[in-house]
């Protein structure tokens, strides 16, 4: 490409000065035609061969450069893809112990094909390897002087490792990890580059495509011998881990039929979905947390209302009829360990903790963790939800500002705010929606007792501004101020900083905030790394995987949960962010694993309750930049969330439709509901969210258990005249 | 008397009780009971169990799910009089299968009625009360939302 461009700019000119010439030619045989014969003439044999030959000559001689190192490149470059595939097809050869005849057979085709790569590999190998080796060695190595030098050495040193391989193939994983060792820790001196050298004659193999394509590897080896240069440790990352860590790798089962990638709501709803539907099956959930599957809304309410002291230990909230359940969705003896899940009789569900899928090879139907382990699959689910965004103000702002920041998501982020919210004077929240408002509340709850200063700051008038219509959005506001909480409206953050041992948050207007402790609960970066691997599409309106009606991303490949960006049928396209969604969407993909082909058909809905009095549940597209027409009528004393558990003696307001189960503690144990005081008549009533006349989203506002409705009015699409008609059907002046 | 008022993109209406009163003349389309989309209830059109119906909890899929199933299909199409009253080895099984884990099915009830129930299987036998609440499980349905699916 550089000399086709450097070419062209020095043939510019040329070919700018002889069309010049040409024309000043012309010009001159026209204007004098007849008188100037003699001279035209002239003109014309400057630019004939013997005058403009010297120009002429050149012009041939760069124009055919061009063309040779064009043709050279273009043969170059198809060898070389020839030849990274053959190295990558080794790479897939050689990684399973059990097919060594198969990485026999490649490495012999390999072998085969060498002849013509030789020659071209080292000065091949030099431009590609160049700039990852810069990137990847300042990343991951202190050595990494040794690696720029010697980008030649590289190749070479891979050269060595296939070859044991193709020799001892029953032995594989001892040879392979002992021979590189050596290997790599002489390769950073100069000696070896001959010894390497002869080697290269016999097996060309390097896998630079190692470096440009696979940096996971790059990082998987991290605990590989320390003065391994990039390219090695990508190769050895394979051989090494098989020796050093047999003994982690003897938990993680080779195949499940079923695999569910992340340990979450969707992946649960799914595994209870699949074993419903396949008797026998064996479900693998891997996880990167810790902890087995639970469920996330009581972190930020139920859980913190609780009087049990140890409730953040035990993770079990009190109901207002008095029994307990655990956030877990079930406990340790449900699951079947993972090593085990092969033999069981009746099949089960196993969850693998701690680890992370970090390459999908979707040819082959299966998935590599970071500690090496592979495991195949026939039917896969991703299920790997997200990670909470933070502000990038914050994320600038140095590490103690960092140590002082939490970014709200995990049992551990839960149990982390609640010890802080006993140790510190002063909480600031940025973020007004669900999870920012309801943790708002919920530690504005505790302000009193703890001498706690508690301060929501946000973008918009109001809370659940993106949500709710302006005036109940107001409301709302109002609402959680009672509850204790300072709010700040219209706060953009400009800078956070540390000093005299407090947070300053500086906003754009220029007021200035002084907290001990930032909640940043500004959104979820849906978590879509195996995208890449896995060729799979990402939604670049919504984020997330892109999968279709029956949240199908591949062949074998489905998508639930947060991750997901799916087309609903009703709705359009769109990503849901919400527990009951989870719910829906994991066991609609369970089942469609399983066979069913169903489309996304059941809405799921959200709830959220804003202390005792504010509590909402809605289905739909809920978007304040809609029109709505809310109808509303005079709340009673019954009208609140605290009466609704009571009476359907359920807390997680999804499952009161379907399951019954442990209810939730709601405010305190004080028994009389306080008599609710509206001074807007806000207090009940349902709102209609349109799209073009249509209702596609509504909320039922202190009114509950009539979620079936708006269910039904939602999927019939269709455009009512009156909505007042249509409220009708919620009965809102009825319990 | 119902008042509306508009803010802006957004219209408010106050209604009473007395507005309310008059049934709704908004339309609604025919449920399909035969649609293939839709969430079935327990028991499906054809007559079989939805094993996969929220309201069994984790009934169908825990380690005992085998036991259950065997047990509550025998039930289901049993033509006794006394209706499961020949599943009795099936309901045992499983019985034992549920002692062996104490913590998912909470034995708080002796009363180990096979009969357990015509619609309400999942409180059927040992788990009668366990079910609905208390187990970490979450658990199957009260005869009210068993109605409701």
């Amino acid at each position: 490409m550089f000399k086709c461009k450097t070419a062209w700019n020095k043939l510019a000119p040329l070919v700018r000065a002889s069309s010049t010439l040409c024309l000043q030619n012309a010009r001159k045989s026209v204007l004098r035609h007849g008188r100037r014969l003699e001279m035209v003439q002239r003109a014309q044999m400057s630019s004939g061969p013997a005058g403009g030959g010297g120009e002429n000559t050149l012009y041939y001689v760069l124009v055919g450069a061009t063309c040779l190192g064009g043709g050279v490149y273009a043969y170059r470059t198809v060898s070389g893809d020839k030849e990274r595939y053959n190295e990558r097809m080794i790479d897939i050869a050689n990684r399973p112990k059990q097919r060594p005849s198969a990485a026999e057979a490649v490495t012999a085709v390999v072998a085969e094909s060498k002849e013509e790569p030789v020659a071209e590999e080292p000065t091949l190998t030099e431009a590609p390897v160049e700039e990852p080796l810069v990137t990847e060695a300042v990343v991951e190595f202190t050595e990494s002087e040794p690696v720029v030098e010697e980008p030649v050495t590289e190749p070479i040193v891979e050269a060595s490792i296939p070859e044991p391989t193709v020799e001892t193939q029953v032995t594989e994983p001892v040879v392979e990890a002992s021979v590189p060792e050596p290997v790599i820790e002489i390769s950073v001196t100069e000696p070896v580059a001959e010894a390497l050298v002869v080697l290269q004659s016999e097996e060309p193999l390097a896998p630079i495509v190692e470096i440009e394509t696979k940096p996971t590897p790059v990082i998987i080896a991290a605990h590989v011998p320390e003065a391994s240069p990039v390219s090695e440790s990508a190769a050895v990352s394979e051989p090494a881990p098989a020796t050093e860590s047999t003994a982690a790798h003897s938990d993680v089962p080779e195949h499940a039929a079923y695999l569910l990638i992340g340990g979450g709501t969707a992946s649960f709803a799914a595994a209870r979905s699949i074993r419903a539907r396949d008797p026998g099956a064996r479900v693998l959930i891997v996880t990167e947390e810790s902890e087995l599957p639970y469920m996330r809304p009581p972190l930020s309410k139920e859980l913190w209302f609780s009087d049990d002291p140890k409730a953040t230990e035990t993770l079990r909230f009190k109901q207002w009829n008095g029994k307990e359940r655990s956030i877990y969705f079930q406990p340790p003896s449900f699951y079947v360990s993972p090593t085990d899940l092969a033999k069981v009789e009746n099949g089960g569900v196993a969850v693998l903790t701690g680890r992370k899928v970090v390459h999908m090879d979707v040819r082959e139907n299966k998935v590599k963790l970071s500690d090496g382990a592979e495991i195949s699959y026939e039917k896969c689910l991703i299920a790997t939800g997200g990670v909470p965004r933070n502000l990038q103000v914050i994320e600038r702002a140095g590490e103690e500002v960092m140590k002082r920041t939490t970014l709200f998501r995990k049992i551990e982020d839960f149990r982390s705010l609640e010890k802080i919210s006993r140790e510190v004077k002063s909480i600031t929240i940025i973020g007004g929606g669900f999870l920012g408002s309801e943790l708002a509340c919920a530690l504005g709850r505790r302000s009193t007792d703890l001498g706690l200063e508690v301060i929501q700051l946000f973008p918009e008038k109001g809370n659940m501004g993106k949500v709710l219509p302006e005036y109940l959005s107001n409301w709302t506001t109002e609402k959680v101020r009672k509850e204790g909480v300072n709010i700040i409206m219209d706060a953009v953050v400009k800078n956070v900083s540390y000093k005299n041992d407090k947070l300053e948050i500086k906003l754009k207007d220029g007021r200035l905030i002084e907290t001990d402790h930032v909640v940043a609960a500004v959104g979820l970066e849906p978590s879509v790394e195996l995208a890449k691997s896995a060729g799979l599409e990402v939604d670049s309106d919504f984020g997330g995987y892109r999968v279709n009606a029956e949240l199908q991303a591949r062949s074998n490949i489905w998508v639930a949960g947060d991750a997901a960006c799916f087309y609903d049928i009703k709705l359009g396209r769109r990503r849901v962010e919400h527990h009951d969604h989870a719910v829906v969407s994991g066991r609609l993909a369970g089942e469609n694993m399983t066979g069913a082909s169903k489309p996304y058909w059941h809405q799921s809905m959200f709830w959220s309750d804003l202390g005792p009095d504010v509590g909402y549940e809605a289905i739909g597209i809920v978007d304040s930049s809609l029109p709505t027409v809310g109808v509303f009528a005079k709340a009673t004393a019954k009208d609140t969330p605290k009466a609704a558990t009571e009476q359907s003696g359920t807390g997680i307001r999804s499952e009161s439709e379907t399951e019954a189960v442990a209810g939730t503690l709601k405010a305190e144990t004080v028994a009389p509901p306080r008599p609710v005081q509206q001074k807007e008549d806000y207090g009940k009533g349902v709102i209609f969210y349109l799209r073009d006349n249509v209702v596609v989203g509504i909320v039922l506002w202190n009114v509950f258990n009539r979620m079936p409705i708006a269910r039904k009015i939602i999927k019939d699409g269709e455009q009512h005249a009156d909505l007042n008609e249509v409220a009708k059907l919620f009965n809102i002046h009825e319990d | 008397m119902s008042y509306c008022k508009q803010e802006g993109k957004d219209r408010v209406i106050f209604v009473t009780k007395e507005d309310h009163e008059a049934p709704s003349n908004a339309e609604l389309i025919e449920d399909d009971p035969n649609d293939p989309y839709e969430d079935q209830g327990l028991i499906l059109p054809n007559g079989d169990i939805n094993w996969n119906c929220p309201c069994l909890g984790g009934m169908a899929s825990g380690p005992c799910g085998q036991q259950f199933k065997e047990a509550f299909s025998c039930f289901h199409y049993s033509k006794e009089e006394l209706k499961g009253s020949d599943c009795v080895e099936n309901f045992r099984s499983m019985q034992e299968c549920m002692q062996k884990y104490p913590e998912l099915y909470p034995q708080e009830d002796d009363d180990s009625a096979p009969s357990g129930g015509a619609d309400n299987a999942p409180t059927a036998s040992t788990s009668t009360d366990s079910f609905p609440t208390s187990s970490p499980d979450s658990t199957p349905a009260t005869t009210k939302n068993l109605a409701a699916s």
